[in-house]
């Protein structure tokens, strides 16, 4: 498209990128993803809200860059949209994934571990820090597979399989339906899903460096969940 | 003496809102929502501190200091937003507690060890994927970008695999 659209408006300013950052904050506080133990729940199965809570918002900005477009307010091609490195990505996303199970976090919600008072997201984001100093010392070795499988520049899931965006976008639904139907019933059946009070009291003997306040009673409470 | 903790929102709720706040940015900023970035500009300044020529020398890094001011940029900007965010978040609900959170079978140096190793495969799987669950996961779905589900599919598979071997961290 040549013609000017007013959307997006490429603002890159201080402000708004403030306020738009504290929403995602917001959003993932309260999603529980400063938590550890809610967070790796999602891969025992005992907590699918990191399923739900990416899904469901994957498809309401899916949903909402679609009728943008639809509408006219927005160009096509208007948006950064990725382009596939395979290998890289996958390994990338598999190590990622490793790490998450691991130390308990990605990127994002480490910095929300470490904002409602989580001393491990700390430890956490150093490790992050020497990752990147890792994969630094080792790009000139591994560039060839830095760069290996490229895919066709921005090739969008409409792109790939042919079919029309509200298509892909009406399996996309179904599919975080089912698994959000699946997905409730599993988590019932271990226990889940983990509630604010499970993971602000702490486990039995659950403590903070330092002695701060964890001053919720002493009875064991593990098992606890809110209603 | 802590008051009990308000629930955490329903996941339909925080995936909405988390989604708002992602169409938004990409109406506002014309790209996504991301995290890892800023960490990789951390990085970045730490080694311009630290070690100025090796950083500037360095193939992958150096790009990022060149310019000086490694960390200036909206992704800090956004950043700074986020612990904002989850900072008002936590305190206004009463979920805000120091603590190292962990599973009731390990102890704090180890779950911090544990932290500090998953975090060294985050960092360096970032750089490699070009992005993280935000910039990828997150904001390269929502294009419907063929490289976010990739990334999806790999990160959970990934994280399954693993957990299976280091469950007793955790429950």
């Amino acid at each position: 498209m040549t013609d000017a659209l007013t959307w997006p408006l490429y603002d890159g300013g201080f402000w708004p990128a403030l306020l738009l950052g504290l929403f995602f904050g917001l959003a993932l506080e309260g999603a529980g993803f400063g938590s550890p133990r809610k967070l790796t729940a999602q891969f025992t199965l005992r907590d699918f809200a990191v399923f739900k809570v990416m899904f469901t918002a994957v498809l309401v900005a899916a949903g909402g860059l679609w009728l943008a477009e639809a509408a006219g307010l927005i160009g096509g091609n208007s948006v950064y949209t990725p382009t596939l490195y395979f290998w890289a990505i996958a390994l990338g996303g598999a190590l990622i994934g490793a790490g998450f199970a691991l130390g308990g976090y990605c990127p994002g919600t480490s910095a929300t571990g470490l904002a409602s008072g989580r001393w491990d997201a700390l430890a956490f984001i150093a490790g992050m820090v020497a990752g990147v100093w890792i994969f630094a010392g080792l790009f000139d070795a591994i560039e060839p597979f830095y760069l290996a499988a490229k895919g066709p520049k921005s090739q969008t899931l409409d792109q790939l399989l042919g079919l029309p965006t509200p298509v892909i976008l009406i399996v996309l639904v179904a599919v975080a339906a089912i698994g959000f139907r699946v997905g409730s019933r599993i988590e019932a059946r271990f226990g889940g899903p983990i509630g604010a009070a499970e993971v602000t009291g702490g486990p039995a003997g659950g403590d903070a460096p330092g002695g701060a306040d964890q001053a919720l009673g002493s009875a064991p409470n593990r098992r606890q969940r809110t209603a | 003496m802590n008051a009990a903790p308000r629930p955490f929102w329903p996941p339909l709720v925080a995936g909405v809102v988390l989604g708002l706040a992602l169409l938004a940015t990409f109406l506002i900023t014309g790209h996504g929502l991301g995290a890892s970035g800023f960490f990789t500009k951390a990085a970045a300044a730490i080694g311009d501190w630290t070690l100025p020529q090796a950083t500037a020398e360095n193939s992958y890094l150096g790009g990022y200091v060149r310019g000086g001011a490694p960390l200036a940029g909206w992704i800090t900007w956004e950043i700074l937003g986020l612990i904002l965010g989850g900072l008002i978040g936590s305190l206004t609900s009463g979920r805000f507690r120091v603590q190292v959170e962990r599973g009731p079978r390990i102890g704090v140096g180890r779950r911090l060890a544990a932290a500090f190793g998953g975090g060294i495969l985050v960092g360096a799987g970032a750089r490699l994927a070009r992005g993280c669950t935000s910039g990828l996961g997150l904001s390269g779905s929502a294009t419907l970008a063929v490289a976010g589900f990739v990334f999806l599919i790999f990160f959970f598979a990934a994280g399954f695999a693993t957990m299976r071997l280091v469950r007793r961290n955790w429950t």
